[in-house]
């Protein structure tokens, strides 16, 4: 009796997983070098970006919207760090200033359409113009480059062998799974995704956490302006271009309804992994980037028909 | 003798756990007006879905002009010359008049490309031969609810319809309005067309109407004609007694009072309404549909604003701003659709039940899921709900049982004020039975029930007093032992 709650909540990923397990054993028949450690802790730094700004995506589509702004508010987070460090705030305050440009732009976000009942695709849009925007006037869109080792070292470092952005992911995905699952914000965004004017007739403070879920998607794209720029040594402004439609696609592959109320946030994880997984598996293939780009779009539709098939059987 | 267009013998539709219809016989004879009567859940609705396509029955036989028929589809009803004017109206708003006649068969140029003279020209000519005073290439939008009716008549014309199910056509129009439909009516009964008619209001009933068959239960009661049928007998014949001595309500002295309203209002929707409801005590709200139970209940719950009046709690003056706030003084709704408001059907019958009460689990956010789901657990055993586990998602629960999760969100959350609005709609009887009895456990523990039900049986069996409603106001207020079917029908028609 407590086992079948069980089965069908992991069930879900059970399909999606296997995805990602297939698509691991092809590759490694095709490519020797696929299937060693430090190619998989490459691909695990090269999902990290994608995967955090997912988990916040996740939030948001499960609450049935949309967040099309992560991209630029990943570029406007950014700049503003990098140029408060280039004004001379220690690393942490720097860190602090981007996670709360982050934050606040969601904010904005969340407001609007909590509110304001602007639909979230038109007010994600209109942000993603204007923290692009306000990310080009700050730099005058020229990029800030050239940081202290202390700071690189948030993407460059490692600790036991594994890459910070890694840790970074993991402790990301551990928060947003207890997020999901063990608190209140977690279980209201399923209920107003759900059926929002049941949970507004059940006292449910719809308009509370609405903007919370797409602050903290805001979050994550400063979390993610972090690893990033320290990455390249160098923000832009024009840096995270269509990264929405990577965390969508992430989300969507990893079995969260485009319609809310369902998903499940390890879903996210693997579905970034596919799609880590896939680019690098073609790279090391030696299959060009127009290809790449092609195969990627085919996967994901193929992914999500499989996904929807397999729980269309079991319904 | 007229011959009949439509014969329908031995219908039955079962649904899952529910059996809606059951050996039904009914007939439609060219030129009639047949008039449909029956409370809500009588079967009338079923009845006229299984005419025009949208239901298939479950057994039984269907004759069109004495050929038998399948009408397997809403398609298939079209065309045999069946058309269906429902309360909702189902035109484009944004679109013409003419483009709503003829949506989809627009006539066309040999190029293909619409015909705009011919389509105008055509719909304009049904529209005058209605007299209905619009233009064709009037948008819909623009136009009055009547208006808009008009157009979907002239919509049925155009598909040569013969016969023409209307579902209470006139709950959205004025006396003028009326009249002018019935004229309408008229007209076309005289070209042969019959007219299959759905009202709750007698008045109109013997306006228009030349038979009227009652169903009750799902079963065929009478039928009879109008002219020969006194108002008394109608009633009589759509009342049941029997229920009404099932489910006796055990009695209990009322308690201090609970909720007392006074003067409330809303602008268009309820004027000056004023009651009390006591602990202990099961008031009944009777009353047809739009009469504002409903809203009144919304209002009560925060859920939609009132403009003037007092409500007071437990004796004392409070504001109620939000379901939030209702919630926190102690005051549950339950929805008249659980689908749409009650649940959130993809989700669990645990989160479905904690939802009003999660703050009472968590600390600081956090959720105390063993606390959750000891409680939860309590409530789904005591309200014996029928699941797998406390993880099924709602959506594949019995309506019963989904109607038992929302009770335990309520009670879960230690509400003692309880607005029920139609508690038992569409629930088969041995939960109704089961809904019963809890709501006489909980009137006992001195909990104060306001249900409104569309069940006359339900309202006389289960309540201590009972209010009726008529168009937004209280039209009267009766103690159990006063009331009878008759009288509350009575005052919730507005006879007087």
């Amino acid at each position: 009796m407590h086992l079948s709650p069980l089965v069908s909540h992991y069930g879900r990923q059970f399909g999606i997983l296997l995805v990602l397990i297939l698509l691991s054993l092809l590759l490694w028949g095709l490519s020797p070098h696929f299937m060693t450690l430090s190619n998989w802790l490459n691909i695990a730094q090269q999902t990290a970006l994608n995967a955090i700004i997912a988990a916040g995506m996740t939030f948001v589509i499960i609450s049935a919207g949309i967040d099309l702004s992560v991209g630029s508010i990943l570029a406007l987070a950014g700049v503003v760090m990098a140029g408060s460090l280039k004004a001379g705030a220690p690393v942490p305050l720097a860190l602090l200033i981007g996670l709360a440009a982050g934050f606040a732009c969601g904010c904005v976000n969340g407001l609007l359409i909590a509110r304001g009942k602007l639909p979230a695709f038109i007010a994600t849009l209109g942000m993603m113009s204007v923290a692009r925007g306000g990310a080009l006037i700050f730099t005058d869109g020229r990029p800030i480059s050239g940081f202290s080792p202390g700071f690189r070292a948030i993407a460059n470092g490692e600790f036991l062998a594994v890459p910070m952005p890694v840790w970074v992911m993991g402790v990301v995905y551990l928060a947003a799974h207890l997020l999901l699952n063990r608190t209140r914000l977690g279980r209201y965004t399923y209920a107003i995704g759900g059926n929002e004017e049941a949970a507004l007739l059940s006292g449910v403070h719809v308009q509370r956490y609405k903007t919370l879920v797409y602050a903290f998607s805001g979050l994550m794209s400063g979390l993610a302006a972090i690893v990033l720029t320290a990455r390249l040594n160098s923000a832009q402004p024009i840096a995270g271009m269509s990264y929405e439609l990577d965390a969508i696609a992430a989300t969507v592959i990893g079995g969260t309804s485009l319609t809310g109320g369902e998903g499940h946030i390890i879903g996210t994880l693997i579905g970034a992994f596919i799609m880590g997984v896939l680019r690098n598996g073609l790279n090391l293939l030696g299959v060009s980037s127009f290809v790449q780009q092609t195969v990627i779009g085919a996967v994901i539709i193929i992914a999500v028909l499989l996904d929807m098939a397999i729980k269309k059987r079991r319904i | 003798m007229k011959r009949p267009i439509l014969e329908m013998r031995h219908i039955g539709k079962r649904f899952p756990g529910v059996v809606a219809l059951e050996d039904v016989d009914f007939d439609l004879l060219a030129g009639e007006v047949h008039v449909l009567l029956g409370e809500n859940g009588a079967g009338k609705s079923t009845l006229v879905k299984i005419i025009s396509g949208a239901h298939a029955c479950s057994s039984g036989q269907i004759r069109l002009d004495g050929a038998e028929v399948r009408i397997d589809s809403p398609r298939r009803a079209q065309e045999l010359g069946i058309a269906c004017i429902y309360q909702e109206l189902t035109l484009v708003p944004g679109l013409t008049a003419a483009e709503n006649i003829f949506l989809g068969r627009e006539p066309r140029h040999r190029s293909s490309l619409i015909d705009q003279n011919r389509l105008n020209g055509q719909a304009q000519s049904l529209l005058d031969e209605l007299n209905a005073g619009i233009a064709a290439t009037d948008r819909v939008r623009d136009l009055r609810v009547a208006q808009q009716q008009m157009v979907e008549v002239a919509r049925a014309l155009s598909l040569q319809a013969r016969i023409l199910i209307m579902d209470e056509p006139t709950s959205a129009l004025t006396a003028q309005e009326i009249a002018g439909l019935f004229a309408v009516l008229r007209r076309l009964l005289q070209s042969g067309v019959a007219v299959i008619y759905i009202s709750h209001r007698l008045e109109e009933l013997y306006e228009i109407g030349d038979r009227v068959t009652i169903l009750r239960d799902g079963r065929h009661i009478a039928t009879r004609p109008v002219s020969a049928t006194s108002r008394e007998e109608l009633i009589r014949l759509l009342v049941d007694r029997e229920l009404a001595e099932l489910y006796p309500r055990v009695r209990v002295t009322p308690g201090p009072e609970a909720l007392r309203v006074e003067h409330l209002s809303r602008n268009g929707v309820l004027h000056d309404i004023s009651f009390r409801v006591h602990r202990g005590e099961v008031v009944g709200i009777a009353g047809l549909l739009g009469a504002g139970r409903t809203e009144l209940a919304r209002a009560l719950f925060g859920a939609d604003p009132i403009d003037s009046g007092r409500i007071f709690i437990h004796g004392q003056p409070a504001r109620v701003p939000s379901p939030r706030s209702a919630i926190r003084q102690g005051i549950g709704l339950l929805t008249e659709d659980r689908k749409t408001q009650g649940l959130v059907l993809g989700r669990s019958v645990l989160e479905n039940t904690t939802l009003p009460s999660l703050g009472a689990f968590s600390r600081l956010g956090w959720i105390q899921l063993g606390r959750e789901r000891t409680a939860a657990a309590a409530w789904a055993d005591r309200l014996h709900i029928r699941t797998p586990g406390l993880g099924q998602q709602v959506r594949y629960l019995s309506g019963g049982n989904q109607q038992k999760v929302v009770l335990s969100k309520w009670l879960c959350s230690h509400t003692d004020i309880l607005l029920f609005d139609e508690p038992t709609r569409g629930i088969d009887v041995g939960a109704k039975v089961e809904i019963y009895q809890l709501m006489n456990q909980l009137a006992a523990a001195g909990a104060a029930i306001l249900m409104i039900s569309s069940e006359l049986a339900e309202i006389l069996s289960l309540s201590d007093r009972i209010l009726v409603m008529c168009r937004g106001r209280l039209a009267a207020e009766f103690p159990a032992d006063q009331a009878t079917q008759e009288k509350i029908l009575h005052h919730a028609l507005g006879e007087n």
